[in-house]
């Protein structure tokens, strides 16, 4: 699927990174711990978190993770979405839960996220 | 390509910028055209050095030096040091505050997941006077810069 169908099947608004909406995506990992992400993910291209500091989009970076979707309706600050710019990422917002959200993504087809080894 | 040696200085004060000098250093590792492989390693493994200088230390230093086969991170910082390096470096070990797990921290994962994206990592610390961890990441021969 493409970040506009995650955008759609989360009913999500997209904060920014507009231009990059019909990049393919295969994966995705949903965690509030960047610990974890940084641990256990391995090429995943889509974040979803309830976290909201300027450390997940780094963490994002660093991981090369392409779109972050952020849940339970929280909005980062205007300098957390720059930062995100910047970086060219793609920045969402969308009300559902966590459980929710990897639910409707993993039965439309994105595979699995956090991998132990 | 000669090389190269790039320095940071870590601020403990502001979280909000944990993490600046790995990012700069990833920009600059991918404009030189350096494996995204190699380039992936120092950018996780720096940024998890990072992070802890500001959460667990007082902020501190970080050297960066790439060479054509190799490129050396030294962190060091003047934090309170680390009482027994083999439980710190064990996975799930961690003296992380709430607050700090609040900030999407502290799952005593830095350590052990530095360990596996280099190829050489180094901990040197004395109580009281700080930790300087050096870690290496190898250029593939095949490809180098
Ligand atoms: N630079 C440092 N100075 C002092 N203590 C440190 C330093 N780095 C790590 N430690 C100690 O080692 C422990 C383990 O570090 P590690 O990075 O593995 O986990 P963490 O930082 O607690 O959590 P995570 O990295 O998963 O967010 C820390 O909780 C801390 O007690
Ligand atoms: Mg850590």
């Amino acid at each position: 699927m493409t970040i506009a169908d995650v955008k759609r099947l989360l009913k999500a608004e997209i904060l920014c990174g507009e231009e990059y909406i019909s990049k393919d995506v295969h994966t995705a990992c949903g965690s509030d711990m960047m610990s974890d992400v940084l641990a256990f993910v391995k090429d995943q291209s889509v974040l979803l978190t309830g976290l909201c500091n300027p450390q997940v989009i780094r963490t994002a970076e660093m991981m090369d993770i392409i779109c972050i979707c952020f849940i339970r309706g929280k909005r980062p600050e205007e300098s957390i979405i720059e930062l995100a710019e910047e970086r060219g990422l793609v920045v969402m917002a969308s009300d559902m839960r966590m459980f929710e959200a990897c639910g409707i993504l993993y039965t439309n087809g994105l595979s699995g996220g956090a991998k132990v080894e | 390509m000669s090389n190269l040696s790039l320095k940071y200085v870590v601020d403990n004060q502001d979280f909000t910028r944990a993490g600046e000098a790995s990012s700069d250093v990833k920009k600059k590792l991918k404009m030189m055209g350096v494996p995204p492989e190699a380039v992936r390693k120092v950018a996780i493994a720096m940024y998890e050095g990072e992070i802890n200088m500001v959460i667990h230390a007082n902020g501190g230093e970080i050297t960066v030096d790439i060479t054509p086969t190799q490129i050396i991170m030294i962190l060091k910082d003047n934090g309170p040091g680390i009482a027994d390096i083999e439980q710190a470096m064990q996975a799930g070990w961690s003296t992380a505050s709430e607050n700090i797990r609040a900030l999407g921290f502290g799952a005593g994962m830095g350590l052990p997941n530095m360990k596996k994206y280099s190829d050489e990592m180094d901990i040197d610390t004395v109580l009281g006077v700080g930790t300087t961890v050096t870690m290496k990441v190898n250029i593939c021969v095949s490809h180098k810069i």
